[in-house]
């Protein structure tokens, strides 16, 4: 999770990245972000739509392997913006990019532990109802409304204190 | 909607051009029929890749899910090949919409399914339905937790 652990607003995101509409929420999340500061705790949970999108699988499992070293959050950016390049060359040159060990990398790209936990993430989203993806939760609530940045903002800013 | 504790009504309808799937050939798996209005909704993951998705969730509980709308056999096998599909769309194609009105969810204005979820039992009875509001896909907690409750019976 991103942001002050204590904050009044949780926002949770199910998101794949391979797909265009998560590419999308991505600069409006880092806006919202900005526009809230510590009002907001942002957590970013796998789904990944791997009959439609192959790489999205992988991608996935390299956030996790970036977050074994440290570094979820700039592994997370860094694909979002680098959308059209999610195979696993990319990915390793990704990691390098960020500094990560990167034989510890690519033995964690192929963790056992690692696909369980972005599977253990895809079923914790089906059952709290995401039905696709960029898919919201606000303090637990699923939230159907509008994710532009104006409606989405304002519905946010309801919640702070 | 036809209500839970029926009897789930039988149809025989086109899978693919040269295949035909009967409900009570089923018999012994829990099947969870999802009734939509139309294939080539333009989103990422509209409700039928979603389940595609899910089947390893879906068969670990021994169900079996199946698509159901007025679309041709033709339109299903282009929209399955499209999002690679790995489980059954029906065509309530002729007469139109006629499985539809025995679950009770054509929409006669439309001409189309309306977007309804049942899930039936290894006997062939319905256990839960769900009437989806317009426009909004219903997701899968609704058939898990139907599926869930099954299990402590």
């Amino acid at each position: 999770m991103e942001g002050n652990t204590q904050a009044p607003i949780e926002l949770v995101e199910y998101g794949d990245y391979q797909c265009p509409h998560c590419g999308r929420a991505y600069p409006i999340i880092k806006n919202i972000q900005a526009a809230l500061g510590d009002q907001l705790k942002f957590v970013f949970r796998n789904f990944p739509l791997a009959e439609i999108h192959p790489n999205a699988t992988r991608a996935a499992i390299a956030t996790e392997a970036a977050a074994a070293q440290g570094k979820f959050w700039p592994m997370h950016d860094y694909l979002f913006e680098h959308q059209q390049r999610l195979d696993d060359e990319s990915l390793l040159r990704y990691a390098s990019h960020l500094r990560l060990d990167a034989a510890k990398f690519r033995d964690d790209m192929e963790s056992d532990a690692l696909a369980q936990k972005v599977e253990d993430d895809f079923e914790s989203g089906v059952r709290s109802g995401v039905n696709g993806t960029p898919s919201f939760f606000v303090n637990g609530q699923k939230y159907n409304g509008d994710w532009a940045e104006e409606p989405f903002l304002a519905y946010l800013k309801t919640h702070s204190k | 909607m036809i209500a839970t504790g029926t009897k789930a009504p039988d149809f025989s309808l086109s899978a693919t051009p040269d295949q035909k799937i009967e409900l009570s050939q089923l018999k012994g798996k829990r099947v969870i029929l999802a009734f939509y209005p139309a294939d080539w909704s333009p989103v990422c993951s509209d409700q039928m890749g979603l389940y595609n998705e899910m089947l390893k969730i879906f068969h670990k509980e021994n169900a079996e899910v199946i698509g159901i709308s007025v679309d041709s056999k033709w339109c299903h096998l282009a929209f399955s090949q499209d999002r690679k599909l790995h489980f059954p769309l029906l065509a309530d194609f002729e007469p139109k919409g006629a499985v539809a009105r025995a679950y009770d969810v054509y929409d006669e204005q439309l001409g189309e399914c309306k977007r309804a979820l049942f899930v039936i039992d290894e006997e062939g009875i319905i256990r839960w339905n769900y009437l989806s509001p317009v426009g909004m896909n219903p997701g899968a907690d609704g058939i898990l937790d139907a599926l869930e409750k099954m299990d402590k019976k």
